[in-house]
């Protein structure tokens, strides 16, 4: 592969992984948490309605856990293409 | 050893750690004390990206409002912590890759044109001015109330500090204060509401105990007994809210895009060595955050049982000492209209006789509870911690956007580095009296301008940063276009319905049914499709801007944040 080639190989799974993780945020906030949250909101658990949770509270731990999985892809990408410093 | 004794010791104490770590890491040429060198570790700069963040608003204000608002508070909690979901994902990496000081420069350099910078500086300087204003007035009300000087006098406190150790130690100072500071902030919310937690629930862990059952036995959950009393009460039920639902989606998505279009938060991803610091960092920050954030929700529900139950239809005589405390400050006001010495809380304005502020809830909370004194002194340096950290970063930005983006690249480009070094502590000083002028004059736009600062900064920065980056035919016509229609369509709305200009109106005539505050999603909108065809008819971005577009999609690299 050219450089360029390299570059957009790369650039193209970047923006894969983006689209995947991006859906999955848009989905437990907007859909979980608003969109969604009456029709959840007929599942308890615990003490929890499980629409209000996901707006108090289950967005945001999915949230973080996309940001490091987003960290871990792009770390393995780096090294697949040479990237990696 | 009474709460304002112990409030003096631990406060005392938090300062001269401020301030130490000041003096031992001041900034001795520009590129410290605009991005500390670049050379911070990302666990170093997730935690100070939380505390510059997590400003007086997160700590002091956000549960109470949550308490306020009941399901709807999830806007709050959802728009502050998503935006970090995008500023790491799409922002952070690529503009460590580009590699300047601050956010006018990416957009400067990306859409080759002075405009375009001067348009970026100035939106800049207005989202961090009415921001500073604000965590000034914060730290004048932990002082009244915990220290007990004058609400001025706090002010005045507040500013020599900031200006001590922002202007000394630039970006270096800020960074390693804020570090302290978030340790600091964190320990003192968490305490107080793991106390709380187990009184009322048993469950150490705030976070589950707001979905568990009472300690008293009875076996009934929290959250529905708090159902109960608002209902009771004629309040809405908690879980349930006010809003319209796309209402609640149109801030929610204003106030992410918003904050990962913050100068001040942006301009940390500058601080650390590589384009892989800068995702570690950007993921520990909201990690950090998220602590927070997760645990305000169980404070505001914690509160709000704990309130009602204290106040609703008690003898006003019988009231704890807290309660006449915050009566002096103004914050709590009770008019016993119907003259029968208890005190009626209830959602009928006509009816109610007690009047809350927001601000309270989180400072009073540990009183109210009866936690022992040095989790209330606690609760103060906590407060003071995250208005100080925020405060100091913002400053920061309008020092780096007078010295930097407009004297050395517009007026003066031949200036040496210390000249611009001193520009810069100069600018900061003005920075500071100004804010805390406002602080002591607070205009009474700050509050309702605060909110919509993240509606600004989502209908300008937003699109024209994320347009740079993955749509290499942007051009300058496209992306200036953009801005100015977004911010004047933002500037417009808000005028319209929050300060009654161009004809006024009411929440009937909202368009689309979204609030000013969640209008910035529609702004943005309409930024992104105006530059888009915009730059449709005119020419394509020159070849080299095209290759700054490739260099910075790849990581590596990076080298060292450079001022040319």
């Amino acid at each position: 592969m050219t450089p360029r080639q390299k570059a957009t190989a790369y650039w193209k799974e970047n923006i894969k992984y983006l689209f995947i993780l991006l859906g999955i945020w848009f989905l437990v906030s907007y859909g979980a948490g608003i969109l969604l949250k009456d029709v959840l909101n007929n599942i308890r658990i615990a003490g929890f309605e499980l629409g209000f949770w996901f707006a108090q509270q289950g967005a945001i731990y999915v949230f973080v856990i996309l940001v490091f999985v987003y960290i871990r892809l792009m770390n393995k990408l780096d090294r697949k293409y040479g990237y990696n410093e | 050893m009474s709460v304002q004794i112990w409030t003096y010791v631990i406060v005392a104490i938090s300062f001269a750690i401020y301030i130490g770590i000041a003096i031992w890491s001041r900034a001795g040429s520009t590129k410290e004390f605009y991005v500390a060198g670049g050379g911070v570790s990302p666990l170093a700069n997730g935690m100070a990206t939380a505390a510059d963040w997590m400003s007086a608003a997160s700590f002091i204000s956000m549960a109470g409002i949550i308490s306020f608002m009941g399901y709807d508070g999830a806007v709050y909690l959802m728009g502050w912590t998503g935006g970090y979901v995008l500023l790491a994902l799409l922002l952070a990496p690529y503009l460590r890759k580009f590699g300047k000081f601050t956010v006018p420069d990416f957009i400067g350099d990306r859409y080759y044109s002075k405009t375009a910078r001067t348009v970026a500086v100035l939106c800049a300087l207005i989202v961090s001015f009415t921001y500073v204003a604000g965590q000034m007035r914060g730290v004048g009300v932990v002082f009244s109330r915990f220290l007990e000087v004058d609400i001025n006098t706090g002010v005045i406190i507040g500013m020599i500090i900031v200006l001590f150790y922002a202007v000394l130690g630039g970006m270096k100072g800020i960074t390693y204060t804020q570090v302290a500071q978030y340790c600091v902030l964190i320990f003192a919310f968490m305490v107080p509401a793991i106390f709380i937690s187990i009184q009322m629930t048993g469950n150490p862990v705030p976070q589950l105990g707001m979905g568990d059952t009472l300690a008293d036995g009875s076996g009934t959950y929290l959250l529905d007994k708090l159902n109960g009393l608002s209902r009771e009460l004629g309040f809405a039920e908690y879980t349930d809210g006010t809003k319209s639902m796309i209402d609640v989606f149109a801030i929610t998505l204003a106030l992410m895009v918003g904050t990962a279009g913050l100068p001040h938060v942006i301009v940390r991803f500058f601080t650390v060595p590589r384009v892989k610091d800068a995702r570690k960092s950007a993921g520990l920050a909201l990690l950090f955050i998220a602590i927070l954030y997760t645990t305000a929700p169980a404070v505001s529900v914690f509160a709000r049982t704990n309130l009602i139950e204290t106040v609703s239809d008690k003898e006003y005589t019988a009231m704890p000492e807290w309660f006449t405390n915050w009566e002096t400050t103004g914050l709590l006001i009770f008019t016993d209209k119907n003259n029968d010495g208890r005190i009626q809380y209830l959602a009928d304005e006509k009816a109610n006789e007690l009047r809350i502020d927001n601000d309270i809830m989180v400072l009073a909370n540990p009183e109210i509870a009866q936690l022992p004194n040095w989790v209330i002194a606690l609760v103060a340096a906590g407060g003071l911690a995250a208005a100080l950290s925020t405060a100091a970063g913002l400053l920061l930005v309008i020092s780096t956007s007078v010295a930097h983006d407009l004297i050395k690249k517009q007026i003066r480009p031949d200036i040496s580095d210390k000249t611009e070094l001193w520009i810069a502590r100069a600018s900061a000083t003005g920075a500071v009296v100004v804010a805390g002028y406002f602080g002591i004059h607070p205009p009474g736009f700050v509050a309702a301008v605060v909110a919509l600062a993240f509606g600004l900064a989502a209908a300008s920065f937003f699109p024209a940063i994320i347009l740079g980056i993955f749509y290499k035919r942007m051009n300058k016509e496209g992306a200036i276009t953009g801005m100015v229609v977004g911010i004047v369509l933002m500037l417009f709305y808000m005028m319209k319905f929050k300060f009654d200009m161009f004809g006024g109106g009411t929440q009937d005539d909202w368009w689309f049914g979204i609030s000013p505050e969640g209008f910035g999603m529609v702004a943005m909108i309409v930024n992104f499709i105006v530059s888009l065809l915009v730059s449709r008819f005119t020419a394509p971005p020159p070849e080299d801007v095209q290759e700054i577009v490739e260099h910075i999609r790849i990581p590596s690299g990076a080298g060292e944040a450079a001022s040319h």
